[in-house]
């Protein structure tokens, strides 16, 4: 025993020794943000728009999960734009949307692989700093697209639509459904969810207009992302509100397991339901009646802008800084807007008429 | 390493006794697969890729070094990767609250023992098979964490702290925290291989009862490693944190596999009372260059799992067959 716990006290001190001497004190309030919030090395640089685009570049697409039939569809937009420009195209990554470890590896790898540029889908807003730093010291021009990284980690960020189009135009389409009137719950993914509780934000403040004055927002319930605690929930809010009339849901988890619960309910067709969904997922509630319109971005779309931004910025035309603008191929001309965002636009609205054309 | 003995040298031994030992046949492996990355795979061998390929696998490597003992013991800790999580989960969850981070990595490494302790006290005490506990605490674990620190994710961290847990020693390709991993592994190597602990760690896991009989304190034996395991775990948690600079409920999540397979394929037999660390060390870094070199060849994410598959299956195999093969030898 008086070995197993020298041991052990040896194991503890040496690795906490040395995390302890690698540096002084240090509390959250005796430090500052500076260090990740620095601006993108080159951000700002020189830029010319006129500059030709280059042929042979090397682009990777990193997704947040390789085999995940959004990024399938948002690389193959990339694919696509790549090879009409002349240049190559790869995707890398894992296996698994939380497996942050291997995404920092493969960043590491496509360092050392010297590709021209990395578009990337942050499965984690901080852990991809050290790596991304690294490949953009070693000239690699990166752009994040779907879901970003700290500013300082990237040169841009391609955004699916911006979070008061989205929040808002929710909110609008549930209104026109409705006649404007009439009581309204928001079913979305987690409590802590960042892009939702922006949306849910905005949401809140369209409400606020004079057209909505009948309408009123009774609860917002939280499904996790998890198909059988949003169905739950959907059922829990039918209880508690036997008037609700309409349910906006921002999460395609969400908006799937509760037209999945309206469909085999009494309140299918008499309480609405709108939100984020993709049409594969949703076509057969449209075509049923359960619902009748929702709206996402075109994934395929954003692949393709990712594409064209990291050309752009791998030619020189663009360096990331605010206001410079690039031509990316038939989606027409594109603006950097602050901390290096550029959007993709206002949503696209599925409903019965066009959700035909939609394979995604 | 691989040449320290795994059992008392008193016994006698067929001449060449090393020639077809497990663990001698994976360091021999790794040196192979080192020599043939270094000479065809473009990009592997310079300073900034090793850099990254150990700075990857040290936390494997690092929990490798108590898993060895405990398996070598008859047990087994699958809680390891929770335990990871729930370590960042609760250090990003006080970095919040604005906790010295000093006294966080403090907190963090008692958290551990605590964890260890849980996993340890249900075996010794109830008699619980190891492994159906430690899966019950793997989900408990991350299931804390989760609550600890929701879904979000804690980033902000002091800059020197996460410097040392990304940066390189002066000048050189070896990651800072590869010192006190060093430090660790000698003291694991010496404890397993050099002392009286070691041995009666090898005669539980040989035979628990025989050696209950020869005077070894089976239980306490038992729950130190399990406990070590936890401590080691949660400060493995910690450097996660500064290392991928990123504090989540969902950090590490799979990594007691990566362990077990690494320590598995470096020869330390599942059923106990056999194993090295150098072995286990060799198993660690053949698994993280094999990963490494087939990202470089651009391998895809599914082969790569099948590979390592495959691996994990020969490495249960192997040391069997190699001991048929030579059944002197222990």
């Amino acid at each position: 025993m008086s070995k197993a716990t020298s041991f052990a006290a040896l194991a503890a001190g040496s690795l906490l020794a040395l995390s302890l001497s690698a540096c002084g004190g240090a509390t959250k309030s005796s430090t500052d943000k500076a260090a990740s919030t620095a601006p993108a090395a080159g951000q700002g640089g020189a830029a010319n728009p006129d500059a030709a685009t280059k042929k042979g570049l090397a682009v990777a697409f990193l997704p947040k999960q390789v085999n995940n039939p959004y990024f399938n569809i948002s690389d193959a937009g990339g694919n696509t734009a790549l090879t009409a420009l002349g240049e190559s195209y790869k995707e890398v990554g894992t296996n698994s949307a939380t497996d942050t470890a291997g995404q920092v590896s493969y960043v590491n790898t496509l360092t050392q692989q010297h590709v021209s540029a990395i578009a990337v889908s942050a499965q984690d807003p901080g852990a991809l700093c050290t790596a991304l730093k690294q490949a953009m010291s070693s000239g690699i021009k990166v752009v994040t697209y779907d879901s970003d990284t700290d500013p300082g980690c990237r040169q841009a960020f391609v955004s699916q639509a911006s979070s008061e189009d989205l929040g808002r135009s929710e909110v609008d389409l549930l209104g026109k459904e409705l006649n404007y009137s009439g009581q309204i719950a928001i079913l979305s993914a987690a409590q802590t969810a960042t892009n939702q509780n922006a949306w849910i934000g905005y949401m809140q403040d369209e409400l606020k207009k004079p057209q909505f004055a009948n309408m009123k927002l009774v609860k917002i319930a939280y499904g996790n992302d998890d198909a059988q605690m949003s169905f739950q929930q959907t059922q829990g809010l039918l209880q508690q509100y036997p008037d609700l009339k309409g349910i906006i849901s921002p999460t395609t988890v969400g908006i799937k397991a509760a037209a999945q619960y309206l469909d085999g309910s009494q309140y299918k067709g008499k309480v609405l339901l709108t939100g984020l969904g993709t049409p594969n997922d949703m076509r057969s509630y449209v075509q049923d009646g359960t619902v009748k319109a929702f709206e996402l971005w075109d994934p395929g779309k954003l692949g393709q802008l990712a594409a064209y931004t990291a050309v752009a910025l791998a030619s020189g035309q663009i360096s990331g800084a605010q206001g410079q603008s690039f031509t990316a191929g038939s989606l027409g001309r594109f603006t950097v807007g602050a901390q290096g965002v550029v959007t993709l636009g206002a949503p696209t609205v599925f409903d019965s008429s066009n959700i035909g054309q939609y394979d995604f | 390493m691989a040449d320290i003995p795994a059992a008392p040298s008193g016994l006698r031994r067929p001449p060449l006794h090393g020639a077809l030992r497990w663990d001698t046949v994976v360091s021999v492996l790794l040196v192979i697969l080192l020599a043939v990355s270094f000479s065809t795979v473009g990009g592997f061998g310079n300073a900034l890729n090793i850099s990254f390929l150990i700075g990857n696998t040290l936390p494997v490597a690092a929990i490798a070094l108590p898993m060895t003992m405990l398996v070598a013991s008859g047990e087994i800790d699958l809680s390891v990767g929770s335990t990871v999580g729930l370590s960042g989960a609760v250090m990003g969850a006080l970095w919040n609250h604005g906790m010295n981070i000093n006294a966080i990595i403090v907190v963090c490494a008692a958290l551990g023992v605590v964890c260890g302790l849980i996993n340890a006290l249900l075996v010794t005490r109830l008699g619980l098979p190891s492994l159906a506990v430690t899966i019950g605490t793997m989900a408990l674990y991350r299931g804390v964490a989760q609550i600890v620190l929701g879904s979000n994710s804690v980033t902000d961290f002091p800059q020197n702290y996460l410097d040392f847990g990304s940066g390189r020693l002066a000048g050189s390709f070896l990651p800072t925290a590869v010192l006190p991993w060093l430090v660790l592994a000698a003291a694991a190597a010496v404890v397993l291989h050099a002392t009286g602990f070691g041995r009666s760690v090898f005669a539980v896991g040989a035979s628990a009862e025989a050696a209950w009989f020869a005077g070894v304190r089976v239980k306490r034996v038992k729950l130190s490693l399990f406990v070590a395991t936890g401590l080691v775990s949660s400060l493995t948690g910690v450097f996660w944190v500064l290392h991928y600079a990123s504090a989540t409920y969902s950090n590490a999540t799979g990594l007691e596999l990566s362990v077990v397979a690494a320590v598995l394929l470096g020869g330390v037999d599942f059923d106990g009372g056999r194993g090295t660390v150098g072995g286990a060390i060799a198993g660690v870094f053949l698994l993280g260059t094999l990963q490494n070199v087939m990202s470089l060849a651009d391998v895809s994410a599914q082969s790569q799992t099948i590979v390592t598959g495959v691996l994990l299956t020969v490495s249960v195999l192997g040391p069997r067959v190699a001991r048929q093969m030579s059944p002197s030898i222990r």
